[in-house]
């Protein structure tokens, strides 16, 4: 993966619109965070493969980075991007990974589903 | 320890066994005896993926069934079965499909010990699904088939709730052999073992005693 720059994504991002796309979506604060420290509320939440398709998408901010996807009745965002990759398939993966290192948020677009 | 039959081992996630019983299996395997791994996912959803990421969330699988293989190796397993639930999942799977999952294993391994996490004790929820389903395998079973269970608990509150450990093994001579299995998983296990190594080098006391013991609850069925 790389840095995100914001010109890129963003032109990977209008190279689906109007397309039907998969869409894995995920938070993670990871599954011991509250074993480690008994004081922290652990949440997190992720869809995979839900497919959408969406008129207009936007990456902003000035690192880490928000994306959000105006799709047919709502909206699809993420807050906490800071790293990218177009993979061997066409994919959009963007991941945001914390101070340590670990990722806390993933938005990945593809036009075929994923494994 | 004992000389088992078959020892059949439940995890749900590849490096669930190189923290906690991979010397104790080395020990089984140096004893001659069969060991079947059974592990549920392939850790999809890690949230090491290399600082700076070297892997993303659709290639890390891929990365951790080589990872998984190589462990499997250093242990010594031969019979690895990968059974491609995903990470994260397993506690909304149906439980009498997990139940029976596990059933399928023990009637045509037919082991005389069952190595899984103790169910309410194991902290991640993939974990206490693992544990829930291979209990109940076990439970439903005549009793005098039933293989022994042991099992991995961690939780913050565990020795207060079911006391100490009742098998606690020595694995010095496999120490090696132990080690390798954690070095096999590198993508998950890089920060510790930039902690670990060089304590283990130094022979520092907390870490080798760590490292050379491993502790098991007998689960008691009712």
């Amino acid at each position: 993966m790389e840095v995100i720059t914001i010109d890129v994504v963003q032109k990977a991002i209008n190279s689906f619109v109007n397309e039907d796309i998969y869409l894995h979506l995920e938070t993670t604060n990871g599954a011991y965070a509250s074993h480690f420290d008994e004081s922290f509320f652990s949440a997190s939440a992720y869809i995979r493969n839900a497919r959408v398709k969406y008129e207009h998408g936007k990456i902003i901010g000035q690192g880490p980075f928000r994306v959000g996807l105006k799709i047919e009745l709502g909206w699809v965002y993420a807050e906490g991007l800071t790293h990218f990759e177009i993979d061997d398939l066409g994919r959009l993966l963007l991941a945001g990974h914390g101070n340590d290192g670990k990722l806390g948020v993933a938005l990945e677009i593809s036009k075929t589903p994923f494994e | 320890m004992n000389k088992e039959r078959h020892v059949l081992v439940v995890f749900p996630h590849p490096d669930d066994e190189a923290f906690g019983v991979s010397g104790t299996l080395a020990m089984h395997i140096a004893n001659g005896t069969p060991i079947t791994y059974a592990c549920l996912t392939l850790g999809e959803m890690g949230r090491n993926l290399g600082n700076p990421p070297f892997a993303t969330r659709e290639s890390l699988p891929k990365i951790r069934k080589k990872e998984l293989l190589k462990a499997a190796e250093a242990i010594g397993i031969s019979d690895l079965r990968m059974l491609r639930f995903r990470d994260k999942t397993i506690e909304f799977e149906d439980d009498e499909k997990m139940t029976q999952l596990i059933e399928s294993l023990i009637t045509e391994l037919n082991p005389s010990l069952v190595i899984s996490f103790y169910p309410g004790h194991s902290v991640h929820p993939d974990h206490e699904a693992t544990a829930r389903a291979v209990v109940r395998a076990i439970q439903r079973m005549h009793k005098d088939d039933r293989p022994n269970l042991h099992c991995v608990a961690f939780s913050n509150n565990h020795e207060q709730e079911i006391g100490p450990a009742d098998i606690m093994i020595n694995i010095e001579p496999f120490a090696e052999q132990k080690k390798n299995a954690i070095r096999a998983h590198l993508s998950q296990t890089a920060w510790m073992l930039e902690e670990m190594e060089p304590k283990w080098k130094a022979g520092d006391k907390i870490a080798m005693e760590w490292l050379h013991t491993e502790r098991f609850w007998t689960y008691r069925f009712t």
